[in-house]
Parts: C-alpha cells; structure tokens; sequence
C-alpha cells in the first residue's frame, strides 16, 4: 500500500506561495467596490484594495487543493455580482461566488468534461467569457475546446449547460478572447496554427508555408450550437489576443500583437497595424523587435468609444495603444475604424497580469519579484511623447518599414503606491541565526534581474515605535490609567521604582505632576481606575482609594504583613499578603471599597493573582486566580454565595509568575470564550479555558516563550483584544484577523520588562512598556503578517549562496542570460560612434539592463545583513562567464585556510546545454570574510555544476564526472576522478567519506570515497528518475530531496549496503560486486514521497523556534515556505490520519481536485499526511466539525489543540 | 470478422477521441511528436515548471510560452521520407 510507511511526516506550509499567476478584477462582493482575486499555485485570494489609504489588503486565501490553471470573471446581465470560473487540473470547470458575510468562497457548479491532469487535449489551459456572461469557452492547447452556456433559471440561479463542442484536431491554440460583440450571437476569437500537413510533408516546404490563423468561433443561442464562423491568416509571430470593446463602445474585433506589431482585426472592418516602438539608448541595439507579454483594456467612464489599451513589451514598457473611429455629424464614433495610434506611457515590471481600478490604481502582478500598486496620476493624454499611428505602417506583415524609436524615461503617468512583497522566485533559502536570538532566522535569494534581492525572513510583527525616552532611574512597573469611566483617553503614566512611585500626566507634553493624590514614597504594585471617577494605588503597604474630590481613603496592611500580589478591575479588588493570605474587596453602592469579611488562607506564598473584566451588564467577574510558589493555580469563586471557596487546581510545572483572566475571540465555539493565561517562572506560557459557569480549567496549550519569566498584560490591537507575554523577548497573543485562530507571534521589538495598553489621543491602540531605563510607546499596525521582511537588492538573477563558516556574511553568486556585461556596456558607451550624444542611463531596477543575444552578466557579491545590511563587494566576471556554482572549502594543505570557490561556464548556451568552457575559480577571504581576493583559476570541460568541500580537498561535479581536487599554487590539483551519473551532476552533499551525488535528470547516488585506494565508488542508487533541484542528508543513511516536477521525497539506503560501503578494505570488493540492472549495486527505497505543487529549490534540517523540534524546511521556486515534522509516535499517524480522510470528504477541494489523487500527482504519496487541509478543520462550521470530532471519539477542542500543538512545536 | 471489425472501429474511435492513441504501424517520428508535444503542453501547463525555464532562458515568462507552443508544431524536425 502506498500509504504506508515506516516513516511518517506532517506536511506544513509556512508561507504560501507568493508568484501570481493570473489576476482578474470584479465586483465579487456584489458591492460597487471592486476587488482582484488572484491565482497563485493552488490557492486563490481575493484582495481589497483600499483607495483612500492607496493599499491592497488581504481578506481571503483558499487552498483550493489543485492547480489553478485559469480563472474568469463574469456577470450575468443585470446582475451586480461577479462570479469567478476556475479551470484548473481537476478536468471540471467551477464557478465560486464570494459570500463577503461569512467570508469564504462557495462553489455553485462543478462540471466534468475530461480527464483530470494537465494535459496536452484537456480543455483549461485558456478560458474566455462572453463579456455580457452568456458564455464561456474554454480550450485546450491543442484541439479541444467546449462552450458553455450561463444562463438563471427562474429562481434567479446561475444555470450551466452541457457543453458544445467545437473540436478541430492537429490544430493549436496560441490565444483565446471572447469578443464584444455586445447582445448579438456570442463570438470568440482563437489563434490557431493547424500542423496537419506540415506532419505529412517530407520535404517541409509544408512547415515553412504553414499560417497562423485568427478564428472566430461563434456560439449560436437559436441553435444552440457553436460554429467557426471566420479564419483569416494573421502575422506569424503573433502570440497574444486583446478584446477591443464592441457594441455602443467601440469597433469589436480583436488587437493581434505579434514581434513587432500590433494589428486590429475585425471580420467586418479593414486591417491596421503598427509597429511596436523600440527603444533608443548607447547600450540598445536598434534592430531588436519586441513583442507584446501583457495588457489589459480599459473602459472610461461616460463617452461612448473612450477605450484605451495599456500593452507592456517584455522590456516591462507600457504602451497606450488607442483606436480612432470615423465619426458622423454629430461627432459621435461610427464604429468605423481609420486608425490605431500608440505611444510610450511608462514602465514598470513585466507582469502576468495587469488590472485597472476604476478608482484610478493599477495593479501589476509581477511576473517575478513584488507586485505593485500603482495610483494613475494622468493618462498620458497631452505629453510629448510622440504617437505613432498605422498610417504609416503597412498591413502585410512581410512588406518592410522603418521601425520607430523612443526613448523611455522615469514614471510621469505612474505613481507607487505599495509594492506587496513577493518572494518569487525563490532561487535559494538557509536558516541560520546570526543575530543570537532565541530562534533563527531564514536567508533566501529571490528575484530576477536588477530586481533581485537578498532577503531575510523573521517570525514576527512589526511594531511601530512612537516613544522611547529615557527614564531618571529604572523603574519596575508602568501602568497608564484614565480618571472616569467615561473618558476614552488615559490620562496617566504611573510609573513604580524600587521605593518610590511617579505620576506623568498625558497632555500635548508629557510632564510629571504631583497634586494625583497618589502615594509617591513607595513603590506601586497596582493601580486601577475604580467606579465612575475613583482612581485605586495598591502599594506594599495598603491600598489608596483616591476620589474624583482628592479625598483618599486608604486601607493599610495588617502589622508585620505586606502585600505582595495585587489584581483589580473596575469593581474589585484582591491583594495577598505576605502571610499567604488573600483579602478582597468589592466596590459597594457609593463607590467605597468594601472588605469580605474573610480572609481565605493558600497553602504557599501567593505570586500572582488575576480578576477577569467585569462583563457588561454585571457587577463582578466571577472568578479570581491565584497562582502560588507550590506550582499551582487555584480559580476561587467570588459569587456572593461561595466567596472565596476552591472551584479548581491546575498542577505546573513550575511556580506561575503571571496570570490573566480574559474573554478572547474563539475559533471553535465561534463566539468569545474566557481563558486564563498563565505565566510560569521557566518562561513558559499557558492557556487554558476557563469555563464560565463551574471555573473548570480545560484545554491546556503550551508554548514556550525565552528563559525569562513570563509576564502577561491585557491590551487592545486592532480592535481586538490580546495579550502581552513578555519573557526575554515580547510576543502577542491574538486571533488572526482571517482565520481567527490564535496566533502567539513574537514582535520585533527589544525584550522588554513591563507593558501596559496606552491609549492617548495620538495613538488610540498603543502600548507602553519598560525597557531597562527607557520608557517606550508603540503600537502594532498589522496583524495578518507574521513574517517579517528585509530586503537587499542585488545586481543579477541569483543562483545560489554560502555563509561564510564563521562570520555573519553571505556570498552570492548571481548571472543573468542574454544581458550586456558591464565590460561590453562600458566599451559600446565609450564608443563615440554609437554613442551620439545619447548616454543617459536609466537605473536598472526598473527599465532592466541593455540586452544581447548570447552575452551573460555575472558577479559575487558579499552581502552583509546584520550590520551594513548592504552589499559590501562586487567582484564582477568578464570574458562571458557565469557562475553556476559555489562552495567554502577550508584546504587541509593549506593549514586549514577556508576558499571561497566559484565554478562558472563560458559561452553558455542554456538549451541545448552547451558552452566553450567551464572553470573553477579560487578566492581568498579577507578582513574576516568582508572582502574576497581571486587566486586562480582552473579550466575544466564543462561547468561544474556542484562543488563541495570535503575531507580538506574539494569535491566538484563536472558533467558526469565526481572529482576531488587539492589547492595548488597556479591551478587546483586533480586527485581522483570517476564517472558516477548517466547524466549532469548538480548537487551534492556529504557526512563522513559518503557523498550523496544528484543527477540532473536520474535521481540521487550515493557514492563512497576509499581514502586508501583514492577511489570514489557509487554503490547504491534510485528506480525513478527524479529531475533533482535540491537534496539534504536527513541522516547518515537518509535523503530528503525535491525535483523539478515539484514532488518531495525521501530515500533510505538499505542498511545492508550501508554497511557494506563503509568497511574497512571493502574498496577492491565494491569496486567488482555485480551491477544490478545496469546501475548500482544497490537500490535506495523510497520512505515518504510528496506533492507540494511548487518546485522545492532549497530544502534543509532545521530547527525554527526556540525548543521546537527538527524539521525539514523547504523552499520553493514561487515563494513557497514548507516544512516536513517527523511524527514521533504512530498514535499520532494513526489520528491524523483517519482526521485527513474525513477532512479529504467533507471539505472536499473547491475546484473539484480529489486530493489523494493531487498529493500523488506524479507518484503516489507516501508516508507523508497534509498538514494544510487538517488545519482547514478549524475553519469548517461547528456541525461537522462535531460530526468529525464523534467519528474520532474526542473532543473539538482535543482535535484543534493536536493541530495547533504540531505546528507550534516546530513552526510558526 | 465482425469483432475485428468492431475491434478496429473501436480503435479508431480511441485515436479521434484521445490524441496519440498508438496503433500497430506507428512510427517512431510519430511517437516521438507526440511525446514531446506532450511534454511542451505540460511545461506551459504547470505554471512553476513555466516559470523555471523563464528564469533559466533569461526570457520573459510569455514569450517562452509562445516559444514552446510554437515548438509543437514540428518538435522533431521533419517527418522521413514515405517509403512505399
């Protein structure tokens, strides 16, 4: 059985992946607000954008358990909602609506056409609807394409018909748009290239003659059938349709973009082309043509055919193309057209999709590296840029003309408003903790040309600090307190020093006062605001009750006894003496504290005490929690019948040091619960629920925080409120603003020793803590983000990176195919001749770099993201050589020295892979790692692929061969050599004198190195063929690996063989054992295997929080952030697993994917349960989770606190 | 002969339905189309496996989808010469 194994892992995502793929716009909350929903692997997220704040906020992302191929909006007519149409691998087509009330998506038809899979004749690859919804088509990308027809029915439904087929075999699709055609018969409009002759010819005259047609298929309502109404031949090279608007609006037809050309075609009108203008620069070579990537159409507001186009080149240049129309006496457009003019409008990155707000935004979902936001500050209407117009173009594709230039310059039409961070794509990840913090952090490479950068990605929420001031001593204590009931704002900072307490008064400036009333000879231990206007200190030796008339009404302490633990809301008060007993009090009817009669006796010396809020229309909180050096927590009663009697003990493991009652939000009842947090001593952090009728204590999770004590401050963010734990560093508790889960997040902040919530006129949600002898005020913005990150921009596309051994930097290498080294750009540039005059340079960043066929731009860069947080080196390399690879090798032949060593390729021809050269390049370190030095240089056949310092030497991939190779004085020296792969090695790893050797295209091999006979034997490799991208060693006889096809996977090597290998004197022996099946003598057999969608670039054994346990973290190309957990126990397995089948049936994917069957896409999985959909447990509504939670005979609660618990041992 | 009539019609009605159905004479040019047509409609299929070639070319993601579809027309050059 597949999913059986010995082994067993929990499959996380830790950041979903970043990379859009489509983004389409609509009015999907049925409001007049617009919002994207964008596509990214298999999840779809509906985004909202905000006009008046100029962002783009989350509310929405569905894993839809599949991959999402295309998606489309559409509208039924009179309709105000948009509903979205999913293709994707599941061979059904879906139609979701958004619910905005409940916040999720819901699916209103699922139709099976086809096969499930990507596939070649499996409609889904393009999808297109009828602008007026009447229909959509979908095709796939040779031969197959079906029509539905939308439709409601008399209850007003969304209705689907079966589909129509329209089918033309050996026939390929390059585009599909649905033209707008306005109420007549739905059309739509493909470019097809038919390869049925040129497949038959011998001669291939047939392939030279062959022509791309543009097709209009037209779906006859009458009839109910679809018919290719008209094909006409278009230019060869086109690749990208656009919908010209129809109708009352415009002309209908489509704009063809082919290399170099934009043509209008219609069925009913005359052609119009014109060229793509090219860009003049020193570095540009003047006879590349361009084509057009992306683009989108826009609609203005009131005058009938006011329409523009925004085209972007592959250089990301944005061009408005227009369209004139004869017009009749009335000045009015005819639909007629004369004329298609186009002109530079501004650049920006190139996208895959681009949408237009109607609030004046444009959104770019970058094809690579951030998607932004922009703000339309003019449409480029009266500038001088020139126009060009297909006056001057000839209509025939192959008839010559004179190409037309322009010369691109800084945004004028465009402004930034918000670039949204994307990791995509990810080339390369690694955690490390440089910092010295209590968990590491995660370093990536991402992005792609003079848009890359190096980033580093950190658990936690960003603070917005408002204040730090430092302080005349260091104080123990803050509180902040408002003088009546009714105020909003805090009027106060008290803050409590060893022996004495000062009062700061909250105005435009904050100032000390003394006339409060407050005791200021001692210190504090609480203070409450009490009543309507009473304020309460609680200092060691009594309490203050202060009045809004300044008279104090004080209560001392019994002789011989302090108070040591104070709690206190708006009504109540509880203190505990140094004795272990425990006096409360209770405000009484004219707003005097009141003592209980009794004194209720603990057992141990009271720590810490908490009274929850008085709940609204109530006039106490019902219990009170006391936590004592005997290491427990007892919940009192403070109901007027049992005042003071026992309801509960919880048992800890060690003395709590803070407690707090609060009502928080709750997932799993949906409404609010009361929970008691708890702070031990050992830096660990409880919560518990705490039942509102009986004070029974439940559902215990555990989190550990730092080795400091814990403490646990009740504040307000966003609205919401959360608690403050702060041990050696602060963290947050809260739910999450879209799933409502509880997140407990770190903030990135210093550790700080006392907080309190903060509420002032500037700053209404803020927070006020005490760090050391700074008083700081800050405030918490966004809660949706719990990674936090930072980027350095690089120069070129990264391809791969090392840490130095010892200090804090990392080397990168980066290259960048078909782009100008700076030592051609330098010479072209010194060139009068070229030159003439014109030598601006645009900053890359944005308009990317001058590009050459067959040229490579490369460098090293040493980047420094502690300190400098920059690049502090650049060596670039000359003579068309790209660095492939890197590792640090410290030489044992040279006392130790760690080398920096770069393999790089020359000439390299990425397809079919070839090159004049590769070499291997030695670099020295200076000034502890800052600067590097080169040494020489190594010529070797082919580029190595894979180096890797091992036993003092270097170990280098080069084709098929494994070399090891010594340090000399002019070149590296080879030592042994042996052919190991059938193919390319690209990666390798070692532990002890075994090497772990990955094939570009067989797999992983394992090889041994004889040190006495110097020979490298492969002894044990795989049955698959794996595309391997990336490989670790999890142990001695384990390998955790991802290939291109984006599976994960997990090999053993039998213990027989591992054995073997690893004797003494076992060389000649392996050298001679019988080749099994033309390979190894031995097979590797497969422990866990893995579909995560995404290409896993990086993949390594890791520990992520402080405490947690080993996991495997995986980076993949679209930004995805993975981890694997390894179950400990089969009781797990077995829970999980039976949780994963219910969950797998009723909450099945929204796009109609099975999800076994997704998870095995290539290969059944294996030993492997996902994570993802069990979390989505906590989001299914309480019936079935109720239903899941008897089938499992345990409780909702068990259940989501095993779901919590698994990720929060190891992740975030 | 009625079931190997069927068997054939069967056959036939296979090969119009699901493209590069094999049949007992297909040649290896024919094959070899086939699979690397295939190939080229899943590499523009999945969006990942898009994207890394993209990033390996130095091209533009749409450009290289182009290129690909492009490449089904003849991915392995010309078909031989008919022997009779």
């Amino acid at each position: 059985m597949a999913t059986t194994s010995t082994m067993f892992m929990y499959s996380l995502t830790v950041q979903p992946p970043t990379a859009i793929t489509q983004a389409i716009l609509g009015q999907f909350a049925g409001t007049k607000e617009q919002q994207i929903v964008t596509a990214s692997g298999s999840r779809l997220t509906l985004h909202r954008p905000d006009p008046s704040q100029g962002k783009i906020l989350t509310a929405l992302s569905h894993d839809v358990f599949g991959i999402i191929r295309a998606i489309a909006a559409f509208r039924l007519a009179g309709s105000n909602k948009d509903y979205i149409i999913i293709t994707s691998d599941s061979g059904r087509i879906t139609i979701v609506e958004f619910l905005p009330a409940q916040n999720r998506f819901s699916r209103l038809h699922l139709e099976t056409f086809g096969k499930s899979g990507v596939r070649r004749v499996i409609p889904g690859q393009y999808l297109a609807v009828d602008p007026k919804g009447r229909a959509c088509l979908i095709a796939s990308a040779e031969k197959n394409k079906l029509v539905y027809v939308l439709n409601r029915n008399s209850q007003a439904e969304l209705t689907i018909s079966s589909p129509l087929e329209a089918h033309k075999a050996q026939t390929l699709v390059f585009a599909l748009v649905a033209l707008d055609v306005a109420f007549s018969n739905p059309v739509f409009a493909a470019l097809e290239v038919d390869y049925g002759e040129s497949d038959q010819d011998p001669t291939g005259q047939a392939y030279e003659e062959i022509e791309k047609t543009l097709v209009y298929y037209e779906l006859d309502l009458g009839l109910n059938h679809v018919v290719r109404k008209w094909a006409d031949p278009v230019d060869r090279t086109a690749t990208i349709l656009f919908q010209v608007p129809g109708g009352q609006d415009g002309p209908s037809g489509v704009l063809v973009c082919g290399e170099d050309n934009i043509t209008y075609r219609h069925s009913n009108q005359e052609a119009f082309r014109v060229a793509i203008p090219r860009r003049r620069g020193a570095t540009e070579d003047p006879q590349r043509k361009r084509s057009i990537v992306a683009g989108v159409m826009h609609k203005l507001k009131g005058a009938a055919g006011a329409f523009f186009f925004l085209l972007q080149t592959e250089d990301g240049d944005l061009f408005k193309v227009t369209i004139e129309m004869a017009e009749d006496e009335d000045g009015a457009p005819t639909g007629e057209v004369q004329r298609l003019k186009i002109k530079y409008f501004d650049t920006v990155p190139v996208s895959s999709s681009l949408c237009i707000l109607k609030s004046g935004f444009l959104f770019v979902a970058s094809e690579f590296g951030n998607h932004q936001f922009y703000q339309f500050e003019k449409l480029g209407d009266d500038d001088e840029e020139i126009e060009f117009t297909s006056d001057d173009f000839p209509v025939d594709a192959t008839e010559p003309y004179t190409p037309v230039y322009f010369h691109p310059r800084p945004a004028e039409n465009l402004s930034l408003v918000q670039s949204v961070d994307s990791m995509n794509p990810l080339m390369d990840c690694k955690v490390a903790n440089l910092t010295d913090e209590d968990a590491p952090q995660i370093y990536s490479i991402c992005g792609t040309g003079a848009r890359s950068t190096f980033r580093t990605l950190k658990h936690g929420l960003e603070v917005n600090e408002i204040v730090e001031s430092e302080l005349p001593g260091v104080p123990s204590a803050v509180w902040t307190t408002k003088l009546t009931r009714s105020d909003t704002f805090d009027a106060y900072i008290i803050l409590s020093f060893t022996n004495a307490t000062l009062v700061l008064s909250i105005g435009e400036t904050v100032e000390e006062v003394t006339d409060t009333g407050f005791l200021s000879s001692a210190s504090t231990l609480a203070v409450q605001q009490l009543g309507e206007d009473g304020l309460i200190q609680v200092h060691p030796k009594g309490i203050r009750h202060i009045r809004a008339d300044r008279r104090v009404n004080e209560w001392a302490a019994p002789q011989h006894r302090s108070i040591v633990a104070a709690t206190t809301n708006e009504r109540q008060v509880a203190v505990a003496l140094s004795s272990g007993e425990i006096v409360y009090f209770e405000m009484d009817s004219d707003g005097s504290l009141a003592e209980y009669d009794e004194k209720k006796e603990m057992t141990g010396t009271v720590t810490c005490l908490s009274l929850g809020e008085v709940p609204e229309g109530r006039v106490r909180s019902n219990f009170l929690a006391v936590g004592c050096d005997d290491s427990t927590v007892r919940i009192l009663s403070l109901d007027p019948d049992s005042t003071l009697e026992n309801k509960s003990v919880q048992a800890l493991t060690s003395a709590p040091s803070a407690l707090s009652i609060m009502a928080m939000a709750d997932s799993s009842s949906g409404g609010s619960t009361l929970y008691l947090h708890i702070g031990l001593y050992s830096g660990v952090y409880l919560r518990t629920v705490l039942d509102e009728v009986t004070g029974e204590l439940s559902d215990t999770r555990t989190r550990f925080l730092g080795p400091k004590p814990a403490k646990l401050f009740r504040v307000s963010v966003q609205g919401q409120t959360a608690v403050l734990a702060l041990s050696s560093r602060p963290w947050l508790g809260y739910s999450d603003p879209v799933t409502k889960a509880f997140m407990l997040t770190p903030l990135n902040y210093p550790g700080l020793e006392w907080g309190w919530n903060f509420s002032s006129e500037q700053c209404t949600e803020g927070m006020v803590g005490i760090q050391g002898q700074n008083l700081r005020i800050f405030s918490i913005e966004k809660l949706t983000d719990n990674l936090l990150q930072e980027s350095i921009p690089l120069s070129y596309t990264p391809r791969q990176f090392v840490r130095h051994p010892e200090h804090p930097y990392f080397y990168t290498i980066e290259s960048e195919n078909n782009v100008l080294s700076p030592a051609t750009k330098a010479k072209l540039l010194e060139d009068p001749a070229i030159v003439n005059g014109d030598a601006t340079v645009l900053p890359p960043e944005e308009f990317g770099y001058p590009r050459g066929r067959g040229h490579w731009a490369s460098c090293i860069s040493i980047v420094d993201p502690i300190t400098e947080k920059s690049v502090l080196q650049k060596v670039d390399l000359d003579d068309n050589e790209a660095a492939v690879s890197m590792a640090t090798v410290s030489f044992a032949s040279q006392e130790d020295e760690v080398f920096l060593v770069v393999g790089t390729g020359k000439d390299m021809i990425v397809s079919p892979r070839s090159s004049t050269a590769g070499f291997i390049h030695v670099y020295r370190f200076h000034e502890e790692g800052k600067e590097i030095e080169f040494i020489h240089k190594t010529k070797v056949e082919e580029p190595p692929m894979a180096l890797l310092g091992f036993q003092g030497r270097l170990l280098a991939g080069v084709g098929k061969d494994l070399r090891i190779y010594d340090l000399g004085m002019r070149q590296l020296l080879r030592k042994s050599q042996t052919e190991v792969v059938p193919n390319l090695i690209v990666g390798l790893q070692t532990q002890g004198s075994r090497i772990v050797v990955s094939d570009v295209q067989e797999s992983v091999t394992m090889v041994v190195y004889k040190f006495q006979e110097n020979k490298l034997i492969p002894f044990v490799d795989d049955t698959i063929a794996r595309w391997t991208s990336c490989t670790t060693m999890v142990d001695y006889e384990t390998v955790a690996g991802g290939d291109k096809f984006g599976n994960l996977w997990l090999l053993r090597c039998p213990t027989k063989a591992s054995e073997e290998a690893d004797e003494e004197g076992s060389g000649a022996h392996l050298l001679h054992e019988r080749q099994y099946l033309q390979g190894a003598p031995h097979r590797l057999a497969l422990m866990a295997h893995f579909y995560p969608q995404d290409i896993p670039m990086s993949i390594q054994k890791t520990n992520l929080v402080a405490g947690g346990r080993d996991c495997l973290l995986w980076a993949g190309l679209q930004g995805t952030l993975g981890i694997l957990i390894p179950f400990v126990g089969r009781e797990d397995v077995d829970f999980f697993q039976t949780l994963e089948q219910h969950m797998r049936s009723e909450d099945a994917p929204l796009a109609g994917r099975d999800h076994l069957i997704y998870r095995s896409y290539y290969v059944p999985v294996k030993g492997v349960i996902d994570g993802d959909l069990c979390e989505r447990y906590t989001l299914l509504p309480t019936d079935k989770k109720q239903m899941i939670a008897g089938e499992l005979d345990r409780s909702v609660r068990e259940i989501e606190r095993k779901i919590s618990d698994i990720r929060t041992r190891s992740a975030y | 002969m009625a079931d190997k009539l069927r068997a054939q019609q069967q056959l036939e009605q296979l090969q119009a339905r699901y493209v590069g159905t094999g049949h007992a004479d297909t040649t290896k040019f024919e094959w070899s189309s086939n699979i690397q047509r295939d190939s080229y409609a899943s590499y523009v299929g999945h969006p990942p496996l898009l994207s890394y070639m993209a990033i390996g070319m130095g091209e533009c993601r749409e450009k290289v989808r182009g290129a690909m579809i492009e490449k089904m027309i003849q991915p392995v050059g010309k078909p031989p010469e008919v022997q009779d």
